[in-house]
Order: structure tokens, then sequence, then C-alpha cells
């Protein structure tokens, strides 16, 4: 089908709007069974999505569900709706469209099942709860087009991996289902497609004018470490002025809450300043998202809320404070200003501390040559297998052969062996422990070829908990007065436990003191005037891509720096003369005192979580080798390591052998572990979601899931939980893999240079925070001396 | 290590795993020992927990026993996850907890989650009055010497959450000693209304049992 329907077409002409050449391209794919579509922002890509549709449906629709579209925002599912009205009724066009999430009310939800509009716009964890049910063959029976928005942001988490298997049903459901996936500029398309369906065509929109991008340069050159951007204040203030929107981008929310705090206090003419974080309560998001829309605000601070999706009014400009850590989410971001096709956005990136100059410099240059990072997703999680396994089973009897057969079409699933899938069975089934308990209590039991739920009661239980997002468990915060408090935002429980009665902290852009905590609620009173303890909200930690961190080796391999600001320039130069660059071949480290203690700082350019890995290994290889670690700290290029003893040859300590095998010691009984434990084992349904109300009542009865962690470890070491877990931690937060491309890159070429005095590149890591002691019985002796204090002040002692 | 302090006119020690031993009757105190929770989980709500739990706490049980050389040993109610959990033990727990039983004097005393009878060996009861203490599952208001269980205290220090005993002039509440029990914390309202205002937390779980004012 290359033209529009007649309605549509004039409704169009009547408008003045012409269809850009990939909506036409995307009309003319209509039958095609999958396409990826790469399109820039502001590039009318879901109208290019809805086209067809609308083209299909425009003459006499039969009734029943048509296309369905899934996005990763509930609130883009309602923008989505009011925009598509327009050329729907305009053009009087007989088709239904409605949304389906979490917020659409029971009787909506019921009566969406049984008379399904034309067109449902929904989210991964809708359709899930939609295909658990029973009727799922006959509601979606009809189903001709399925539409996936922002596919690149859902492929990078396991939100995707459980869309890819509920459409590989969907695909069952109605086999001449015809998939599209929209996406931003990515750097792997084949992947992306590969994600989107094994067949998938690729269409590649204009990419618009390359944007105009450059380093906010400001009159006082940048501190030596820390991030926030903070100096830099005035000059931001002074690019407010000059646009008409701009997008202040953070990368975490302490960040932006003490920026948003320091430019108010700055903020001499009142210009209209908002900020969006996920912290921040529902209400308050909703009120700077309406007055963004508005066009009242001159600038809003924000982090990765504000990377996705809707048009959020007239932005004209974005700033990038801090180094952006990954090229494809700077150029993402980019993106949001000037939602006008074929106009260049305008961006400008404000190094934090003088090492992210380079960085940015790196990021800038990256930009301009189109390439893009990315690392590779991996196979699918387990975990998410064994909750479409539960999922299935809650729809309705089914056969193993049949489910393999239908899960190995879904992309990431594709390499999935028969022995996983069936592991995977096993433990949705019985537990999977090498104890047998649960004969009488399996979950599923197998009669003939068919495994149902053993109890279907079971199956309101499983529904609650289906979708892929752990919640981190957090607090609401309020202000403390007779009508109950403005609810303020949130703060994670861990954040909240280190509080006592007094502290003051930042939470949407105002100090709060820390009054009580009551009821699951944290109270806290206005303080205004105060410093704040700190807001820490543990707001997601990035670490630099491997692209960049070649690209910044690139950069110091240079003989001048000529592009390079001064300052920075310098500093380069300052340390090749004292020591060295380090540079791809070799890993460099420094040794040297400073202050009575030794220190040995390790130039691995890893990224910060491989660089926390490697300093927790190395301490624990120092230790045994009797060198006496005190302490560590880890950023993205290096680790900083002191002790008692100086470390002449760093080399020995780099054994993988004798690195795994620590790893593994330590990794028993890692915090990391059993975070990355319990949001795994609700995923796989081994435990369920806390509900608020829930945990109210009879808190004794429930129970850390800490515990369940240190019990399969003791008898079930091999469970697949573990291993699931395992492997989670080994690609997130501990990330050893790139701890093994470190030293499988530099092949055993380590050079310990042993220098007098602190060198200009290690001299930013002295002022880092985050500094990690190394402690044996340290936790008994922290408590023993807490303990004491308390006893002292109370008189008992 | 343990710390021994003093209820009514008896000297207790609290043990860093969170039993109670009174050294001058051979007395070894253990409360909600939740046995069969995991066989509970799977037969009520369908969820299949590791099922190591029951041989884990058997386990630190006899060690205690061991270590104390306890003739007499209490268990403070809810020692069982239900009624029914007893039947659920896998033979050879069943067994191991047979062999503890003989030749001590073992008092199961009733709980809210195992009110009914037990088919098992040792005396069941309902409360116990010994040299000056009673023992019982609930904590009673106005009570002298009493020894209790039920909520499962717990409390923060040092960024960490530990089990605790609760003690006061008047009473002592033991924290749980099953494996997969959660906690109340020593500052809900139920155990700051409970307790004196000058009232111990005596936190377990780590090498050595020590004390700190509850926090509340």
């Amino acid at each position: 089908m290359k033209t529009l329907p007649p309605a549509l077409s004039h409704w169009f002409a009547a408008k003045g709007w012409t269809l850009h050449p990939h909506q036409w391209d995307m009309l003319a794919r209509a039958g095609d069974p999958a396409t990826l579509l790469i399109a820039p922002t502001g590039g009318g890509k879901t109208l290019a999505g809805f086209l067809p549709t609308l083209a299909e449906l425009a003459e006499a629709p039969p009734k029943g569900l048509h296309t369905l579209y899934i996005s990763p925002l509930k609130a883009l599912a309602a923008d989505i709706r009011r925009n598509l009205r327009t050329p729907i009724e305009g053009a009087n066009l007989p088709i239904r469209v409605e949304d389906r999430t979490g917020d659409t009310s029971y009787t909506q939800r019921r009566r969406q099942r049984a008379d399904p509009p034309h067109i449902l716009l929904t989210t991964p964890e809708s359709l899930a709860l939609l295909l658990s049910y029973e009727d799922a063959p006959r509601v979606f029976a009809g189903l001709q087009r399925v539409v996936l928005d922002e596919i690149h942001a859902l492929a990078e988490s396991k939100r995707g991996d459980q869309l890819t298997l509920l459409i590989a049903r969907l695909q069952r459901l109605a086999p001449g289902l015809r998939r599209v996936g929209l996406s931003a500029t990515v750097e792997d398309p084949p992947a992306l497609a590969r994600f989107l369906a094994p067949d998938a065509g690729i269409l590649l929109a204009d990419p618009g004018p390359a944007p105009d991008i450059s380093m906010l340069e400001t009159e006082a050159p940048p501190p030596w470490s820390g991030g926030g951007g903070r100096y830099a204040i005035p000059a931001i203030l002074e690019q407010v002025k000059r646009h008409r929107t701009t997008l202040i981008f953070h990368n975490t929310r302490a960040q932006a809450e003490l920026f948003f705090h320091d430019l108010w206090l700055n903020n001499t003419e009142d210009l209209p300043i908002g900020i969006h974080h996920g912290s921040l309560s529902r209400e308050q998001r909703e009120r700077v998202e309406a007055a963004m829309v508005a066009g009242s605000l001159r600038a809003i601070v924000c982090t990765g809320s504000l990377d996705l999706g809707i048009d959020w009014g007239d932005v004209d400009l974005v700033i990038q404070v801090g180094a952006p850590k990954n090229v494809k989410r700077l150029v993402q971001r980019i993106g949001r200003a000037n939602h006008r096709y074929n106009a260049p956005s305008k961006a400008l990136l404000l190094p934090a501390n003088r090492f992210e100059v380079v960085e940015c410099k790196a990021a800038l240059d990256a930009v301009r040559e189109h390439t893009l990072d990315g690392e590779p997703r991996g196979p699918g999680p387990r975990d998410v297998l064994c909750q479409h396994i539960l999922l299935t089973a809650c729809a309705g009897p089914f056969e193993a052969d049949a489910l393999y057969a239908e899960v190995i079409t879904a992309g990431p699933y594709a390499a999935l062996t028969r022995a996983q899938f069936d592991a995977a069975l096993d433990f949705v089934a019985t537990g999977g422990y090498a104890l047998r308990a649960y004969d009488r209590w399996q979950r599923l039991k197998q009669t003939g070829s068919q495994w149902h739920l053993r109890d279907p009661r079971a199956a309101a239980v499983i529904r609650q908990n289906l979708g892929t997002i752990i919640d981190i468990e957090t607090l609401k915060v309020r202000l403390k007065n007779r009508a109950g408090g403005i609810p303020l935002g949130e703060v994670e429980e861990s954040f909240a436990a280190t509080l006592t009665p007094g502290d003051t902290f930042l939470i949407g852009g105002q100090v709060v003191r820390y009054e009580s905590l009551r009821e699951m609620t944290v109270e806290v009173t206005n303080q205004p005037g105060r410093d704040p303890k700190v807001a820490v909200f543990n707001g997601t930690k990035f670490a630099t891509s491997t692209l960049l961190t070649h690209r910044i080796l690139d950069i110091f391999a240079q003989s001048r720096w000529p592009d390079l600001p001064a300052h920075t320039a310098e500093w380069l130069s300052l340390q090749r003369e004292v020591s060295r660059l380090p540079d791809a071949d070799t890993l460099l480290c420094e040794s040297f005192p400073h202050d009575g203690r030794e220190h040995l700082v390790i130039y691995g350019f890893a990224g910060r979580n491989a660089q926390q890995t490697l300093g927790l290994l190395l301490t624990k290889a120092m230790e045994e080798a009797g060198l006496a670690p005190l302490g560590f700290v880890a950023t993205d290029y290096a680790t900083l390591i002191w002790g008692i003893d100086a470390v002449t040859d760093a080399a020995p300590l780099f054994d993988l052998q004798a690195l795994q095998d620590g790893l593994e010691t330590w990794l028993a009984g890692n915090a990391v572990m059993k975070r990355t434990f319990r949001a795994s084992a609700i995923i796989a349904g081994l435990i369920e979601r806390s509900h608020q109300g829930r945990r109210k009542s009879g808190r004794q009865a429930t129970f850390s899931s800490d515990i369940l962690y240190d019990t399969l470890r003791k008898y079930d070491p091999d469970h697949l939980l573990l291993q699931i877990t395992r492997e989670e931690a080994m690609r997130g937060l501990i990330d050893f893999a790139r701890v093994e491309e470190m030293l499988a890159r530099v092949a055993g070429r380590i050079e310990t240079r042993r220098l007098p005095r602190v060198t200009p590149l290690a001299a930013p890591l002295f002022l880092e925070p985050g500094r990690i002691p190394v402690q044996g019985a340290g936790r008994e002796r922290l408590a023993e001396d807490a303990a004491r204090r308390l006893m002292e002040a109370a008189g008992l002692a | 290590m343990s710390l021994t302090f003093r209820l009514a006119d008896a000297t207790l020690i609290a043990r860093p795993s969170g039993a109670l031993f009174w050294p001058d009757q051979g007395v070894l105190c253990v409360s909600d020992l939740h046995l069969g929770k995991s066989e509970r989980m799977a037969r009520r709500a369908g969820t299949l927990l590791p099922p190591y739990e029951t041989r884990e706490t058997l386990a630190r049980l006899e060690a205690e026993v061991e270590a104390t050389g306890a003739r007499r040993v209490i268990c403070l109610g809810d020692s069982f996850d239900d009624a029914a959990s007893l039947d659920g033990l896998e033979e050879g727990d069943r067994l191991w907890l047979t062999r503890m039983i003989a030749g001590r004097d073992w008092i199961w005393i009733a709980g809210n989650h195992d009110a009914g009878p037990l088919e098992i060996a040792g005396s069941h009861r309902a409360e116990v009055h010994l040299a000056g203490l009673v023992f019982r599952h609930i904590a009673q208001t106005g009570a002298q010497g009493e020894v209790s269980g039920h909520y499962h205290p717990k409390a923060r220090l040092a960024g960490k959450v530990w089990r605790c005993f609760l003690a006061d002039r008047q009473r002592l509440i033991l924290p749980a000693f099953g494996t997969y029990t959660g906690g109340l914390w020593s500052h809900d309202p139920a155990l700051s209304g409970l307790m004196q205002p000058d009232a111990l937390a005596i936190l377990a779980g780590g090498a050595v049992a020590r004390a700190i004012p509850m926090p509340r």
C-alpha cells in the first residue's frame, strides 16, 4: 500500500502537512513481517509507525484488536493516545484507540478484554498481564500489527527481554502479526533488528543535520575533582538567559539536587527554573511537566527521567553537566533540543573536573565522527524466562516442547539450550533444589504431556508479581505540618537509615531537617539557609564506556594538545614530564609516598565498577602478600590504594587466576550479590514483591532475602538462582569482564614507576569521595565502638 | 562472647546465637524456631523457598545444647510454623530432633503458630514457672521476672540489622532463633510500650553479644 486513503490524505492536505520520506517508506513496507525504523528525535517516528494502521483501518474496520502499541513509559502511552486522536477525529476515521496501563481502572480493563479497541496502547508489564489470562488467544487472535516504541531503550533492560518473549507468544496466537520497532540512533542497528525479530528489515531515516555541540568554556578552570559542575553556574545562567528553554542534564539525582539548590542561590533574576528526577513525588513531577508543556519554564535541571519520549515544549538548548560516560546516551540527549525535523540540535558539554575535560573532548570527537558505543547485552537472562513460564502456566496448561520452540524464536533467547530451558522449568515446578522437598506442593504439575498450576488460585499471586522492574525500597518524605504533610519525594530506605533527628538533606531543591520516621514516611521540616548534610539517593552510577576510554587514551598519545583548554594541556604535559601518560598497550602503575603513607595508583581505564572490583581484589592480594593496605578509592580511570608498605613491583599482584579465586571468596558475602539475588529471586518468582500495605502489618513475618541467599550458598551452591545471580553481578556492578578485557589488552606489560611524590594525574584521586577502608574484623570493631559510646552516653558503662 | 545479666534474682547469659542460658538451673531457652516454615509456605502460598532452614536451625540449636551442656531445654513457642509443620518435616530432620530431645528435660511452650497438641516427645505446656521466673510465649503486661518470645525484636547499629534480646528489670524478650524469621523493630510501639524506659537491647548474630540502650 503506497497511497493514503482519501479521508487521511484530504485531511493532511487541509492541514498543509506533507509526509517525510521515511513515513512513506513505512507505508510501502506495511506488508513486511518486521521493520526497524531508526529516525532522529522529532522525525515523526510515531506517526510513521501508525500510518499503516490508520490506512488499513480507514474504511470499515472489522471489530477487534488490530494494532498493539508498546512503550516503556505509561505517560507516553497516554500522550500518544492524545496525539492519535488529532488525525483520527480530524479525518473522521471510525477507529477506537484506548490505553491500558497500571493506572487504568479495573472496570475499564475488564471491558477492554471483552471488547478490545482497534488500537491498544500499553506497556510491557500490562501486556504481560493480558497474556496471563485464559482468554488471551481470543483477545489477540485477529491482531495484525505490533508497534514497539523507543525499542532502543527497552532493548537495554530485562523489560525488553521479557517483551521479546511476549511478542513470540503474540506471534503464535496471531500468526499473521507484523512487527515494527521505532528507535533513536543506535550503534548497532542489525543487533537491534535481531532483537525485534529474526528477519527484521532496517529502515534508516535521514539523520538530519549534525548537532551544534561544543564544550562550555568558563572563566575559572574546572576544579581538580568532584562532580556537579557548580563552578560553572554563572556561565550556565547566562546560557539559560540566551535561550527559550534549556534542559540541564545531570548524571545522578544527588548531583541534580545540589546543583539546583546552588543555581537558585545565584538566580538573582528569578528565572523560572524547575527540577525533575525519579525521586521526586509524582505530584511534583507532574507540576514541572505541565509547566514545561505550557512553556512557562526557562530551564529544567534533570536526570535520565527526561531521556525518553514525550515532547516537552520548545527546548532549544541541552546542557550536559559532567562527562556523558556514554556517547550514545549523549546523542540521544542532544536530540531533546529542537524537536523539529531538519533543525540542528544545540548542546553544550560541561566538564565537572579537570579530567572530564579530556573525557568531554573524547565524547565530542565521537559525536562528530558518528561513532557510538554500546556493549553487547549477552543472552537473555534466565530469571525472566522463569517468570515467563509462570505467566504461561497462569494462562492455561502448556506443553514443554511447544513452549521451548516458541521461546527460542525470541531474539535474546535464540541460543537457549533445551537443558537450560528444562532447568528453568524444573525451578518453576519444584524449586529446583538438590533436596527434593516439595513433591506434594509442586508449583506446576504434569498431567500427560501438559504442565499446569497445582493450585489454580496461585495465578492471582503470580499476576501481582509480574514484571521485571525491581523497586529499591523507598520511603516517602513529607513536610510535617498539621494538614498531614506535603509530599516532597522519596528516599532510599538505606539512606533514611543513616539519618538521625536534626540531620539536614536536600530534596526537591530545598534543605529539610529530618524529624522522625513514622509508618514508612520520613517526616521533615523546612530548614532554609542551612547547609545540607548531603543528598544521597544512589542515583545510577554509569561507568565510562569502553569506546570513550579508548578515545581518552588516544588523546593522551598525542604529542601536543592544541584543541584542549590551556589549563588541561599544561596538566597533561607536566604528567608526561614527571612520569608518563597511560596508554592502551601497557598498564601504568605509579608508586609514591605521600603524607606518611605509601600509595599505589593503577591506571586501568576500565570504568568505575571494574576499577572498584580491582581495588577490592588487589587489596586482598596485598593483604596476603603482607603489604598492609589500608584502603582504596576508584574512579572511571584509576584505582588509588594506600597502605603502610611501598609496592615497588605491582605486576605479581595481577595474576588473573589468583584474582579470579579472590573474586569467588569475596563474592560469597558481598552486598552486591545479595542485592542482585533479591532482584532475580523476585523476577523468577521465588519471593514476592513487598507491598506497602502488607509491610505495615505483621512485619516480623517477613524476612530478608539475604537469609535465603546465605542458606542457598551453604546447602545448594549450584542452584539455578545462584548461577543467575553470579552471571548478573559479573556483567553488572562487579563488571569483572572489563578487568579481564584490560588485562588481555596489556598482555602482561605492567609497568610500575617508583616516584618521589604525587604525580599530576594522581593528584585528583586524593580528592575523590567514596574511599573504602579495608577491614578484616572491621564491622565488629565498628559495632564495638558504637555500642560503647552509646552505653557511656546513657551513663550505663 | 556471651553477656551475663540479671532478671529478678536469676543470673542469665545472653548468647551471641540468640539463645538464653541459665547456668544455675542448667536451662537453655530458645524462642520462635518456626521449624517447617518453607514447607508451610509451599503448602499455603505456593512459593518454593530453599528447603534447608530446618536443618540449619537444628544444627545451630544442637551446637548450643552441646556448648552449654544444658539439662533442660525450653522452646518458648512458635517452635513449629503451624500444627501441620511437624508432619511435613523430613524424616531425617525429625529423627535428629528426637535424638536431641532424648536424655534431656525438653519443654515445648505453646505459641500462636503451634497452639495445638504436638505429636513429639517432650512435655507440652502453656507456661512454665521456675525458681522465680515465668516462661511464656507472649509477654503479659504487669508480669514480673517474665521470659517470652513472639515479637522477634531487631535493632539497627553501625549500619547493620541485628536480632536482639530486650531486657529491663521486669522482663526479657528473646530474639527469634529460627533461620527463616524476620523481625520487629524495637522502636515499634508494640515493643517500646512494653519495655521500661531504661531497657537494653542485647544484640545477637555477631561474634559477641553486646548491649545498647534499646532504640525507641
